[in-house]
């Protein structure tokens, strides 16, 4: 199997795969992910299977290095024990659209399959892929997200 | 289900940031041994090339004519080496240096640790006998395959020179036709020209 060289793949999802950690982790701590979501890549790569969804398969890594993250803050932030998915607080600097405010105040699983969804304009089947869940899941978790946003953005 | 709400969220999506993606640690990368071909594009007096280099050394010079060249390069390089190609200059820091110093006719034979992986067989025998044309004199396709060990391997010599993966630095641009015609080159026959002139040669 022919796998493309690696800077194409770079190249091609670099961009996205900064916004996407952007809209889960925020900017401060995206360049970090960002890092780690690459240099875990180019270790995994050459023994990498099936070259046929690369873009799910780097955006699953860097879902995993964004989780990571939020686990290890929290354990540094909070005395309370094991808070895997507790929400980053709402950092986003100025310029940003204030919409992403209330999508970094989203549950863990919601923030990130909307943040696929419109960030990455993943299908369903791939938000799922990435996110190791079905399809169905992947679908109420951006169905509840929406609507969660719905109610607070039109307050 | 699109909705005002989802509509918003993409636009909103695609000023995100508007900053371009930060660069890739490569320095780290290298470090921790993950690049397996490092390029660079190097401009010189004969056109852009694409220099690569893996940890054996320099594996890979291409005239980059256009951004197609340079994609079919780093895809054979992924095909014949390893699917690990970043773009990584400061790893071929010394290739570019000693290009530099031969285009300004201030270096007559490159130093710099070669990786023959991209040649095989009878091409690499080939390759490396043109290696040692020396700066300035040239050759004919006839006399690098009998120093191949192969005198009437001249068709298979002139194969091997059109797919020398190494041009300017094994350099096949001093092998002529017999009678002094100038013959092909991968570059093209005017930057065979242009090298030729370089080293003093006169056609």
């Amino acid at each position: 199997m022919d796998l493309p060289p690696f800077q194409a793949l770079l190249d091609a999802e670099g961009r996205d795969v900064h916004r996407f950690l952007v809209a889960t982790v925020g900017r401060g701590d995206a360049e970090d992910c960002y890092q780690e979501t690459w240099l875990a890549a180019l270790r995994a790569y050459p023994r990498l299977r099936d070259a046929s969804n690369l873009r799910a398969w780097i955006l699953t890594v860097a879902h995993r290095k964004a989780i990571d993250h939020v686990r290890a803050r929290s354990r540094r932030a909070t005395p309370v024990a094991d808070v895997p998915e507790a929400p980053v607080p709402p950092t986003l600097p100025d310029g940003v659209p204030e919409i992403w405010t209330h999508v970094r105040a989203l549950p863990a699983k919601q923030r990130t399959a909307i943040a696929l969804r419109t960030v990455a304009d993943l299908a369903y089947a791939d938000i799922a892929r990435v996110m190791g869940t079905s399809e169905e899941a992947a679908r109420r978790n951006v169905h509840e997200a929406l609507k969660r946003l719905r109610t607070e953005y039109d307050r | 289900m699109t909705d005002a709400i989802e509509r918003a969220l993409r636009e909103a999506a695609h000023s995100l940031p508007a900053d371009p993606p930060p660069d890739l640690d490569t320095e780290a990368a290298a470090a921790a041994s993950l690049i397996d071909v490092a390029y660079a594009r190097h401009d010189t007096p004969v056109g852009t090339l694409v220099l690569a280099a893996t940890a054996r050394g320099l594996v890979r010079v291409s005239y980059a004519d256009d951004e197609g060249a340079v994609a079919a390069t780093l895809a054979q390089l992924a095909r014949g080496v390893s699917p690990r190609v970043l773009a990584a200059p400061r790893r071929l820091d010394e290739a570019r240096r000693e290009l530099d110093e031969y285009f300004a006719g201030a270096r007559r034979r490159f130093e710099l640790r070669v990786d023959w992986r991209l040649t095989h067989g009878f091409g690499r025998r080939i390759l490396r006998s043109t290696a040692r044309i020396p700066y300035g004199s040239v050759s004919t396709y006839a006399q690098v395959a009998a120093e191949a060990g192969s005198p009437r391997g001249f068709r298979a010599a002139g194969n091997a020179l059109g797919s020398n993966p190494l041009p300017i630095i094994v350099p096949c641009h001093r092998v002529l036709r017999a009678g002094g015609a100038l013959g092909g080159y991968t570059g093209g026959t005017g930057r065979k020209l242009a090298l030729l002139t370089i080293e003093g040669f006169e056609a």
